[in-house]
């Protein structure tokens, strides 16, 4: 039998605990008409008519099992009903008031990003924009939006950016790392252009549909080996976007590597470092070691954080990638949420942990400065 | 130590889980085939609420391909990221040499001994009639 009973548990008092930022928060759809206040009628119609399909072959929804349903954890469902991340008063009550949560990203998912048709696919995603804006940031000053962008039409996603680069609402621009060429690719240049101006980082969050295996040795078997993948996949659109030589021809551009890990970018960087000294001539528009342009222009969300024995190591990696770098972060309402209370099992100086988990991303996401 | 009448035996059916709280301390009961366990309500991994998670079997594999399914109902996973308790002992299948999580003996009594005492029931009205679950800590 698995109802569950449960009675209130008495929590810490928020004033007990201090302010955190959530680099990840996943806001959801209660349902699909959620967005119809912004997707005009030929494109209810179509979606009635033709569905959402994803760039990923004859499937529908995520090529994988989940850990949990919904991939949520199961306290996570709002006593209204509707999915976990649904509710607005619920997510305030169990995580942004429990967790003193000072600043939250929003980066939506089930969007419009992966979708096949291009120009349904730019329809979502500026709907799931104004919906943001409407059913989130207005309603929760702690909250920023991301610009969620069609990231296969470049053009258009640029378009997308322009619109709301004079809106304080909105910090970061929305990529998801399982594009359909690698993330460096000129193909994508418009976007990084119009981030570069605006002057909001561009986070690129794990999964996405860009019709590839989820890995580079073709479809596996198991979850845990999607899960794995995100940090593979990460590290070929990081080499992507330093070696084809995004940083060098954007000199502001910020990157934020979202829910794929950290621990594995040290050694991506030597092995980078190691060839590229070799090669210098085949790419003679990169003026520095790749690792140089790794450690100065991009920043990572810190969950689901590894968990070495001994810890020392995961120290290690921080202090190679520098603590002003890792931005914390949940994932709420996802099943693999990090605890403030618990993630960062490893001996930090005050200014370190308050680095980790608020001023780092007060100082990438722009205009959240203390 | 104290012992603690924390609910009456027919409030949580064969199968079912309770999260009570005991001198402070969020406690999940649960009951298999007549038989009730405590586990503290804290994942010791990052301190999910272990009451709400999925109840399951033990699935066990001598070598890949072969596979056995024992211990139905008696397996917790944690609500958050999936970790794995006996419900029976508290011991984590993850990494089961370090890690359990917190247990609590839970004990069935009649009414008759509970209303003599020396049993604290904070929040459970107490008669002779009734069969009592008793935590002591």
């Amino acid at each position: 039998m698995n109802e569950v009973r449960t009675q209130p548990i008495p929590e810490a008092t928020v004033a007990s605990k201090v302010a955190v930022a959530d680099g990840d928060i996943h806001p959801a759809r209660q349902g699909p008409k959620d967005y119809h206040p912004w997707l005009s009628q030929r494109w209810q119609a179509h979606l009635d008519e033709y569905g959402s399909p994803a760039r990923q072959g004859w499937q529908v929804g995520p090529a994988y099992p989940k850990s949990q349903p919904n991939a949520s954890r199961r306290d996570a469902y709002p006593p209204e009903g509707g999915r976990p991340g649904s509710s607005l008063g619920f997510m305030q009550q169990q995580h942004l008031d429990t967790n003193n949560v000072a600043l939250g990203i929003l980066n939506p998912l089930g969007s419009g990003q992966g979708v096949q048709n291009p120009e349904l696919s730019a329809a979502l995603c500026h709907a799931t924009n104004e919906w943001q804006l409407a059913e989130w940031t207005s309603k929760d000053s702690r909250l920023r939006a991301s610009v969620v962008v069609p990231y296969e039409d470049a053009v258009a996603s640029a378009a997308e950016i322009r619109r709301y680069a004079g809106n304080p609402a909105f910090v970061q621009v929305l990529m998801l790392s399982r594009t359909a060429e690698p993330l460096g690719s000129r193909k994508y240049w418009p976007i990084y252009e119009a981030a570069a101006e605006a002057g909001m980082p561009v986070g690129v969050h794990a999964f996405g549909y860009g019709g590839n295996p989820v890995t580079p040795g073709g479809w596996p078997s198991y979850y845990i080996e999607e899960m794995t993948g995100h940090s593979q996949c990460q590290q070929a659109a990081l080499t992507s976007l330093i070696i084809e030589g995004v940083f060098e021809r954007w000199p502001t551009l910020k990157m934020v590597m979202i829910e794929a890990g950290f621990a594995w970018a040290p050694s991506l960087a030597w092995r980078l470092d190691k060839h590229w000294k070799t090669l210098r001539s085949e790419t003679p528009h990169l003026k520095r070691l790749p690792s140089a342009y790794m450690r100065e222009r991009v920043w990572w969300t810190t969950q689901p954080m590894e968990e070495p024995e001994p810890r020392a190591h995961l120290l290690d990696t921080i202090e190679w990638l520098g603590w002003d770098r890792l931005i914390f972060a949940t994932d709420y309402p996802h099943w693999d949420f990090d605890d403030p209370a618990h993630a960062l099992p490893v001996r930090a100086t005050e200014e370190q942990r308050r680095a980790f988990f608020l001023g780092n991303a007060r100082n990438v996401y722009r205009g959240c400065g203390a | 130590m104290s012992r603690h009448v924390v609910a009456t035996a027919h409030e949580i059916p064969e199968g079912g889980r309770k999260l009570v709280t005991v001198r402070g301390r969020p406690i999940a009961i649960f009951n298999l085939k007549g038989e009730y366990f405590g586990l503290l309500n804290r994942c010791p991994h990052q301190g999910g609420p272990m009451c709400e998670g999925l109840i399951t079997g033990l699935r066990e594999a001598p070598m890949p391909g072969d596979y056995v399914y024992s211990r139905a109902g008696e397996i917790l996973r944690c609500p958050w990221h999936g970790w794995e308790f006996d419900i029976r002992t508290g011991q984590s299948y993850c990494d089961p040499e370090r890690i359990r999580t917190r247990f609590y003996p839970v004990e069935v009594a009649t009414g008759q001994t509970v209303v003599e005492g020396p049993y604290v029931a904070e929040t459970i009205p107490v008669s002779v009639e009734e069969q009592y679950l008793v935590v002591e800590m």
